[in-house]
């Protein structure tokens, strides 16, 4: 079962990105003794919430694919759960959102047998042909068009987008002789993450300008800025490790990536102003707000694979 | 019998209810120890008692019993097996039959083997996400052990992920608010009063999105 062939390249970007966190965590723990009148929660449960992605990535690729694949279903299965338990539904749906969580492991098998032509069709057509026509069936159609849409936007985001990260994984090895596939998927989680990192710690130092005031009042232009040249600049240094594009596409990379996980993030924060929760985790507390982690992926993974995807395979 | 009931909890209860579904308890500390104890729970859903059963550790669970109506559990005899040996039910009538029967008999023997009872006050589940009237058969278990703590348990989200009439479970976050202990005051129709209270404010703790 283990799979010991994990590219040499994977292995050291682990081990750095390990000891990256357990530097970022001495650095809070150090801070939160030394300034203890000041608040450092947020920066605590993003680092709890790193460390719980760097398990989970590696239980993703350290085993044979098949395993990856269970554990990258079974992260869209949790997201898309989250995403129904926070929006308005009907009773009367009850089997068609049966048959919309049915798409999430059938989705991954299109990943698993490498059938790309439908694994990119699958939800965007057959699902959101089939699931209105379920409703439909049913008879209800008071909230029709509500039910429906919201149901696919959930599917689309959740599952869909997130499965991009399971498909990179799929993609023939000897087109990046980097690493493979699991190099790119570490590349495209590893920068999103910094990305995400950089933009909040650029915009509490510097941020005076509101970027997105209605939606997200804590985001500003600098923090964008300062996150989106971050990224830019690892994904440059990255690449030659990693990846198989050339310094221009990397610059191109890093700022898809910058940017995406900024419009990913702010998109599901307009999502939860609709909803009126501050958080998905206030409304599920203890249930850990995973929509919340995984908000930037949704843009960064499809937006990055296609990029990738065009390039080079 | 109590291993197939551990059984059914840890193949059955724990997978659906933790995994599956994943149900997220406040006041978790409020819940009884040890019996005699009554669980007063509002009812959407058969998952109802599965999410109950996982709140109780596992050397407990052969004392936990869902008090369930015997006409609906005791209808066919598998159905009756299943029930009284791997779910562990106290049927009782819904209906009297005669005058100075009283149907709750079994449950006293219960709290007085110092078991923990689960009751649904509403009597059946009746429609998703929404509390019925409750019936007052709990409060005769209450004036004859006023010692005994009643603690209520309000739960939402079980009856979306499986409402009356649907076979199939459809997963959903669901949310459990432990009560405090209510406290006997001498007569029934206001300890009925105070149950309906305790639901309510639990109720109001809840921010749950639209439900049709």
């Amino acid at each position: 079962m283990t799979r010991l062939s994990l590219p040499p390249q994977v292995m050291y970007a682990l081990l750095g990105a390990v000891a990256l966190l357990i530097i970022a965590s001495a650095v809070v723990l150090a801070l939160a003794r030394i300034r203890p009148e000041r608040d450092y929660t947020e920066l605590k449960l993003r680092i709890k919430t790193w460390w719980l992605i760097i398990i989970v990535f590696c239980l993703a690729i350290a085993f044979h694919r098949d395993v990856s694949l269970v554990v990258f279903a079974f992260v869209s299965f949790l997201a898309f759960k989250e995403y129904l338990s926070l929006i308005p539904t009907r009773r009367a749906d009850h089997r068609v959102l049966f048959w919309a969580y049915l798409a999430i492991p059938v989705q991954y098998y299109w990943v698993g047998i490498e059938w790309y032509g439908m694994f990119i069709i699958f939800i965007p057509v057959f699902a959101f042909l089939y699931l209105p026509m379920k409703m439909v069936l049913i008879g209800e159609t008071q909230g029709f068009l509500r039910a429906a849409s919201t149901l696919h936007w959930g599917l689309m985001t959740t599952v869909f987008c997130l499965s991009h990260m399971a498909y990179l994984l799929a993609l023939p090895d000897d087109r990046n002789p980097a690493g493979g596939g699991d190099a790119l998927l570490f590349y495209l989680v590893f920068l999103t993450q910094i990305n995400d990192v950089a933009q909040y710690v650029w915009g509490k130092s510097f941020g005076r300008h509101k970027a997105t005031p209605t939606v997200s009042p804590n985001k500003t232009i600098e923090g964008l800025i300062g996150g989106v040249a971050t990224t830019t600049l690892l994904a440059v240094a990255l690449a030659p490790w990693l990846t198989p594009l050339t310094r221009i596409e990397s610059v191109a990379a890093g700022v898809l990536i910058g940017m995406g996980g900024f419009i990913g993030d702010v998109t599901m924060s307009a999502l939860k102003r609709d909803i009126g929760v501050k958080d998905s985790g206030t409304l599920l507390p203890g249930h850990g707000g995973i929509l919340d982690r995984l908000d930037s992926l949704t843009y960064t993974a499809p937006l990055f694979f296609h990029f990738v995807y065009y390039l080079h395979y | 019998m109590s291993l197939l009931r551990i059984l059914f909890v840890v193949l059955v209860a724990y997978p659906v209810v933790l995994i599956m579904l994943g149900i997220n308890v406040r006041h978790r500390a409020r819940l009884p120890r040890r019996g005699p104890a009554v669980i007063a729970a509002n009812h959407n859903s058969h998952l109802d008692t599965l999410a109950l059963l996982t709140l109780f550790p596992l050397h407990r669970i052969a004392q936990v019993r869902p008090v369930a109506a015997a006409d609906y559990f005791l209808a066919n005899r598998l159905i009756a097996w299943f029930s009284l040996n791997v779910i562990g039910i106290i049927p009782i009538r819904r209906k009297r039959e005669r005058d100075g029967d009283d149907p709750l008999v079994a449950c006293y023997a219960a709290l007085e083997r110092g078991e923990i009872l689960l009751i649904f006050p509403e009597g059946s589940r009746g429609e998703p996400e929404r509390m019925a009237q409750l019936k007052f058969g709990i409060s005769f278990v209450a004036e004859r052990y006023p010692r005994v703590p009643i603690v209520p348990v309000f739960m939402h989200g079980l009856g979306k992920s499986m409402p009356r009439g649907e076979w199939l479970p459809v997963p959903y976050f669901c949310d459990v608010f432990v009560g405090l202990p209510l406290k006997w005051r001498g007569d029934r129709e206001s300890f009925m009063g105070e149950l309906e209270q305790s639901f309510h404010k639990l109720k109001e703790k809840l921010a749950a999105p639209e439900y049709l």
